[in-house]
């Protein structure tokens, strides 16, 4: 009698009520069906809105079967058997006839019975708690969500796939998604599968490429997973790779680009990084002083070393090059047919080292340009190497980057961090001296490429006569000029030449002791800061060394120039107290090269750095920095 | 008043004895198996007249012989000599009676008085178990109000018109007088549906359905599935509509103004129903404004009488009374540093110098008898004052941590869950009937030996009860098996003894946490039993169900004690005050009500939800009450003032756990939408205490501050927040069960 219209919910038609009437066999009129529809609408209803206390109760927001079931049995009908099943049960159309039905496999259950593979018995139900503080809580509780987890997949599927459009896309994603923090340590996890791969480079590329985007992803914190990622990308600089046996394989190439990505790491995290600068000097080195390692190990500290910076390759590379050297050459020289693939390594190393001694001349170089170009005398010559630059800290951590190169965040980081690990015996070379060695290995095929710096060249000559007053002044200036385009700590490690005036605004960089050697007629002696700088933290050192620095200076000023030929005398100040009273003193005028035969017999094997042993150079240079300012 | 008076009188006397009978035979029985236990509590004077009792008991008599219960006839024969002197546990009825009878005098103009007295109780008395067993009786009487009609085709006539008059009058009356709509709405649907007049109710339906209130929608809907009048038969939500009278509350100005309206139209249809359906509340003062109104109305049956939450109640605490130690007296706490032994001492002290007896809130210490405490209780207290200086002082600045335990793998549906006072152990229900304990320290789960073994025991010795433990049978956890359905609640006793389960099968379950086994099953409720809650004194303890009561009972009584019936729909939760002498109730009904455990009477009744009430919280002091919904709001409630005083919004979906901490400061809360959030309590009920209270009319205006006074959202992943718990030294510890979709 009604027509159902503005009806909100569904209905069952009248013709089923009268199909399901015809299958038991009763006949029913137009107009009973329609009650009878009408009526079994209303019970379905209730029965649901009955149903779904139950749901309520069992804090659920999903109505099962069981609800329902239950709502009918409390009314007392009879229950719907066959529904229980968790999953939803597939509801498949007829394309033939507008039917649906709910698809019922048979199942046979003999099969099920005897059925070997029983299933097992689900996890037991237990209980975990998980602590949280205040707002760390949700963190805390959080696992995985279903979404990160299939991101996840996707993307490490992805990344080490095969298809390189696929891969680029997910590195891009990767690099820019900020929604993935949860997954960091995943990622990181899948990172530090390159040990398992060593033997696919292109899979070693692949988990570098993915390092490469997480470190380039501004919305990841990376904390302390940097760690493991720096020692994942260190495993690909220095390890000899499976993939390395292969001559055909390129594993320089990836060396090349770990190195690339440990600067990466280095220069965009430096902050969370600066602990461990040390620790992977260390390393490098130490893989670079075992002559066992493979020729490609040693390429790869080489270049890691390169990529940390000049400074790293003048504190660890360049020292120990020396000794290096004889193995070597021992190498290059050996042309017998079993060596060739040993030489070309050899060659490859060689050319590494070329590349970052060559680096570390010229930025050296424009340092101490810098350095003097800011001074207010505006000497040019001072600029040259002759300032006999010296960085000499004990626990002047790293040295900082290059001049050249803008950001300058790493420094104080490491500082900071490395403020308690001094490396123990390590004395800066002057520029000169240092070119004078460097000849000394590469010959010619150094000095071409340095003779394109302008400054070294015309320094000498232009050395002034005042040298003293030259000295001085950029001394004073440079450290300013330093001040303004790197961060204070840096300088003080810079610490170029003298700075007899222990400018205040140096404060915190340690101050460097300037020895003045009047020479002889050989004027002005450049006395190189042998700075202690020690970790700022160490204690009375600072101020001693600058009283110090002042009492002497005056001395060293006016015993002054008588012209002559540009020369420098270099005094190994500072830390190599042991040797000093040897008066490790080099005399070199630039303009004519200096003879090789000059260089001073250094016993490199003992110029390694051992670390750990923090406090005690320090004191031995307490006792031993009077004498350091020996007039020569 | 004529006009008024022309409904069928006889229709309605008959309608009115029949439930109320029935109902007050229920709380006659329960009367008896209680005084046992609560021999000492003084009775209170029943309301009902002499002679309604014995119409009462004629028509039970009747009932019993119908349905050939000739045993209970006898018994019932036996009972009635005594029951002049037996007046006693009256439940609700009695208070609303007079209630009744009060509201009828200030309002002259209802001149029905004898009538809305005789009704009352029937309106709020109608235990579903006898509604069930009889409902051809019970429906045709209740719907028969339903048969006097008017032209069906006026009803939408006088509906518009009444419309139209209220959208013309004032301002501050219109919210007032808009509170008609909803109860007229469904009245006049329903007797157009009752008196067979389908397509009329239809388009009735259908024009004004739409101008309801919001909050008003989940029942439109099942509403508008009704168009027979043989479904009206078996609809429990309609036919609570229709036996329980709609309670308004509308100023003296704002009630001339309609009456003067109808009286000018002689509109009695409307009129009508109004006199018999709606119980109109006048109060003299303001006009209440819209969101005032809002706020206070939801429930099926409108808003509580303002007498209804007149009686006094005594929401103090109870002072210690074996060791003189006052429970919750932080200062006290705070006093004594030294080591246990001292304790008590200074205690004792302290005791003498500052009483906590001055509480005038407080009720006596024996008004409702309680158990002596055992040694072993003695020396939990200690411990838990030993905690309880080590608890952190919570509060704005300093929220709490919080321990989330989530249930993995409880394919089973966890449903409920519980620690004990102490947090050593916790409990969970699970919809496939068992009951699981864990351990949450590292001690484990032990059973005593059996009892062939345990008369090997030296019992002299002082590890005896050390010895008594089977070490075998240690473990992590236990499985409780018993129940037949669903378990929707789990409580363990303040002893840690005990554990009870209410389950889908209409029992509740007393287990023993010394042999993991069964000791009572307690069958009263016959349907799905909601919630149970110990007292926090132990022995006694609470239950509530679909059959629409709440049920006190002992712990050594297989009956219950009490009978709290006045619910218009499930019992959902049930909470023991922290003095035991109260028992608050929430229900589907989307009221809160305040039992007298002494009585058994309603002493108070909130209305302000907007959905199901599934957790309610007293606080630590005993002065306030907080409620959580399906709405995702949280209600917090002035006991002593029988009012409303703050409303916290913020969750999404249903809450199911709510919980103060230890000192009151912080309250937090736990909802199906997968978040715990902490709410300012302090700030809560500060601000509203500090304006000017109108405690007098009760219309108490909302500060809208929920983003004030929400100090942290944590969501937790996928796990609905089942259960809070804050242990003794205030970490939070909330539980629930994973769900991997």
């Amino acid at each position: 009698m009604t027509e159902r219209e503005e009806r909100r919910f569904a209905e069952v038609p009248r013709e089923s009520i009268k199909l399901m009437a015809e299958s038991t066999g009763v006949e029913l009129s137009e107009e009973v069906a329609a009650l009878l529809a009408e009526d079994v609408c209303y019970r379905l209803r209730e029965a649901t809105q009955n149903s779904s206390q139950f749901m309520r109760h069992a804090k659920r927001r999903k109505l099962s079967v069981e609800d329902f079931n239950r709502a009918l049995r409390w009314s007392n009908t009879e229950t719907v058997c066959g529904y229980g099943a968790q999953d939803a049960l597939p509801f498949r159309p007829l394309k033939e006839g507008e039917l649906f039905f709910v698809e019922d496999r048979e199942i046979n259950l003999v099969e099920l019975a005897l059925a070997t593979n029983i299933p097992k018995g689900c996890a037991e139900t237990m209980v975990r708690g998980r602590a949280g503080t205040g707002s760390i809580m949700p963190t805390a509780v959080q696992s995985l969500s279903e979404d990160l987890l299939k991101y996840y997949q996707q993307i490490t599927r992805a990344i080490l796939g095969e298809d390189p459009h696929l891969m680029k896309v997910a590195l891009l994603d990767l690099q820019s998604n900020s929604k993935i923090a949860a997954l960091l340590p995943y990622f990181v996890y899948v990172i530090s599968g390159v040990k398992s791969v060593s033997h696919d480079l292109d899979q070693l590329n692949r988990l570098l490429h993915m390092v490469k985007s997480l470190v380039q992803n501004p919305y990841l914190y990376l904390g302390s997973y940097v760690r493991s990622l720096v020692s994942s990308v260190m495993y690909c600089i220095l390890e000899p790779l499976a993939a390395s046996i292969n001559p055909l394989n390129d594993h320089w190439t990836l060396r090349d680009y770990a190195a690339l990505l440990l600067s990466h790491i280095f220069w965009t995290h430096g902050d969370l990084v600066s602990g461990l600068y040390h620790q992977i000097l260390l390393s490098l080195q130490k893989v670079l002083s075992d002559p066992v390692r493979p020729l490609c190990s040693h390429y790869g500290a080489v270049v890691g070393l390169h990529a940390l910076g000049w400074k790293a390759v003048e504190r660890v590379l360049y020292p120990h090059l020396p000794a290096y050297w004889a193995n070597l050459q021992a190498v290059l020289d050996d042309y017998s047919v079993s060596n060739a693939q040993v030489k070309a390594d050899g060659h490859k190393v060689y050319g590494a080292i070329l590349v970052a001694v060559e680096r570390l001349l010229k930025m050296k170089a424009l340092s101490l340009t810098l350095a003097a170009g800011g001074g207010s005398a505006g000497l040019p010559g001072t600029t040259t190497g002759a300032v006999g630059f010296r960085e000499n800290s004990p626990g002047l951590s790293p040295p900082p980057e290059p001049l050249s190169e803008p950001p300058l965040g790493i420094a104080s980081h490491l500082q900071a961090g490395g403020a308690g690990c001094q490396w123990e015996e390590w004395t800066p070379v002057s520029l000169p001296a240092m070119y004078c060695e460097l000849y000394s290995f590469f010959g010619d095929s150094l000095a071409v490429r340095f003779s394109t710096d302008p400054p070294l060249g015309g320094a000498p000559s232009s050395r002034s006569c005042q040298p003293l007053e030259g000295r001085k002044e950029p001394a004073s200036g440079a450290p300013n000029l330093e001040n303004t385009r790197k961060m204070p700590q840096l300088t003080a490690s810079m610490n170029i030449s003298p700075r007899q005036d222990g400018s205040p605004r140096m404060e915190p960089q340690p101050p460097s002791l300037a020895a003045t050697v009047p020479g002889r007629s050989l004027a002005r002696s450049s006395s190189s800061s042998s700075s202690v700088s020690r970790s700022r933290s160490s204690s009375s050192r600072p101020g001693r060394s600058t009283s110090q620095s002042r009492d002497i200076f005056p001395k060293a000023r006016f015993p002054l120039p008588q012209a002559g030929p540009p020369a420098f005398s270099f005094i190994i100040g500072g830390r190599q107290m042991g040797r000093r009273c040897q008066g490790r003193r080099f005399q070199t005028s630039f303009t004519p090269t200096p003879p090789l035969n000059t260089l001073p017999p250094r016993a490199y094997a003992h110029k390694l750095p051992v670390i750990g042993r923090v406090s005690k150079p320090v004191r031995r240079w307490t006792c031993s920095h009077y004498s350091l300012h020996l007039p020569l | 008043m004529a006009a008024v008076q022309d409904g069928p009188m006889e229709l309605d006397t008959e309608k009115e004895t029949k439930p109320e009978i029935l109902s007050d035979g229920t709380s006659k029985l329960s009367g008896n198996t209680a005084s046992g236990t609560l021999s000492s509590s003084p009775l209170t004077a029943g309301g009902a007249p002499k002679q309604e009792d014995q119409q009462t008991l004629i028509a039970v008599l009747q009932f019993l012989r119908r349905n050939k219960l000739s045993e209970s006839v006898e018994i019932l024969r036996r009972e009635a000599g005594l029951e002049d002197q037996e007046d006693s546990q009256t439940l609700d009825g009695s208070g609303g009676g007079k209630g009744d009878r009060d509201g009828g005098e200030a309002n002259s103009l209802l001149s029905r008085v004898s009538i809305t007295s005789a009704a009352a109780p029937q309106s709020t008395l109608t235990p579903i178990t006898v509604k069930r067993a009889n409902e051809q009786l019970d429906v045709s009487v209740v719907l028969s109000a339903y048969s006097q009609q008017g032209d069906p085709s006026l009803y939408q006539v006088y509906y518009s018109g009444l419309k139209n008059f209220i959208e013309s009058v004032l301002d501050c009356h219109r919210a007032e007088l808009s509170q008609l709509f909803y109860p007229l709405f469904v009245h006049m649907y329903l007797e157009l549906v009752y008196n067979n007049h389908e397509n009329e109710a239809k388009a009735f339906f259908e024009k004004f359905g739409g101008d309801q209130e919001c909050y008003y929608q989940d029942d439109l809907r099942v509403l508008c599935g009704l168009t027979k009048k043989e479904h009206l038969k078996g609809n429990e939500v309609l036919l609570d509509f229709r036996t329980s009278r709609f309670v308004l509350r509308i100023s003296r100005d704002s009630y001339q103004l309609l009456k003067r309206h109808l009286q000018e139209r002689h509109n009695n249809q409307i009129w009508n129903i109004i006199q018999e359906h709606l119980y109109i509340d006048i109060f003299d003062g303001m006009p209440r404004s819209k969101s005032q109104i809002d706020s206070m109305s939801g429930s099926f049956a409108g808003e509580a009488r303002r007498e209804v939450n007149k009686v006094k109640v005594f929401h103090g605490l109870l002072k210690e009374p074996e060791i003189e130690v006052p429970l919750d007296d932080e200062e006290d706490e705070a006093e004594n540093e030294e080591g246990k032994p001292k304790k008590k001492k200074t205690k004792k002290d302290s005791m003498g110098s500052k009483s906590k007896k001055q509480d005038p809130n407080a009720p006596q210490q024996n008004r409702i008898p309680l158990p002596e405490l055992k040694d072993s209780d003695k020396l939990d207290k200690i411990m838990y004052m030993k905690e309880s200086t080590k608890r952190i002082r919570l509060g704005p600045e300093n929220l709490p941590s919080i321990c989330f335990y989530s249930f993995l793998n409880a394919y089973q549906g966890l449903t409920a869950v519980d620690f004990t006072d102490d947090s050593s152990l916790l409990a969970g229900g699970f919809a496939d009937s068992t009951v699981r304990i864990w351990s949450v320290t590292p001690k484990k789960l032990r059973k005593v030996k059996s009892a062939g073994e345990l008369n090997l025991i030296d019992k002299e010795s002082d590890d005896v009860l050390e010895r008594i433990m089977d070490e075998k049978t240690a473990s992590e956890s236990k499985i409780l098996c018993g129940h037949s359905g669903p378990v929707y609640s789990v409580s363990f006793s303040p002893d840690r003894n005990y554990l009870l389960s209410s389950s889908e099968d209409g029992t509740v379950r007393l287990w023993s946490l010394q042999t993991f086994t069964c000791l009572v099953g307690y069958k009263g409720h016959n349907y799905p039993v909601w919630d149970t809650h110990f007292s926090p004194f132990g022995y006694y303890f609470v239950s509530g169900g679909h059959d629409r009561v709440a049920r006190l009972w002992a712990t050594d009584h297989y009956q219950p004690l009490r009978i709290f019936a006045g619910h218009l729909a499930d019992v959902t939760c049930t909470r023991f005050h922290p003095n035991s002498n109260y028992v608050a109730t929430g229900s589907t009904d989307r009221t809160i009500r305040l039992w007298d455990v002494l009585n058994g009477n309603c002493v108070r009744i909130f209305t302000g939800h907007k959905g199901p009430v599934h957790s309610l919280a007293f606080s630590p002091n005993g002065k306030f009450l907080a409620s959580g919904s399906t709405d995702g709001r949280v209600l917090l409630w002035d006991i002593g003032h029988g009012l409303m005083i703050g409303e916290l919004k913020g969750h999404t979906d249903t809450i199911y756990a709510l919980k103060f901490s230890r000192d009151g400061e912080i309250l937090a809360s736990g909802s199906m939408d997968n978040t715990v959030r902490l709410w300012d309590s302090t700030k809560a009920f500060d601000d509203v205490e500090t304006d000017d209270f109108t405690a007098a009319t009760g219309h108490i205006h909302l500060p809208d501050n929920s983003q004030e006074l929400l100090l942290g959202t944590y969501h937790s992943k996928s796990t609905p927040v089942t259960h809070l718990h804050f242990t003794r030294r205030n970490l939070l510890l909330a539980a629930g069960g994973y769900s991997s979709q």
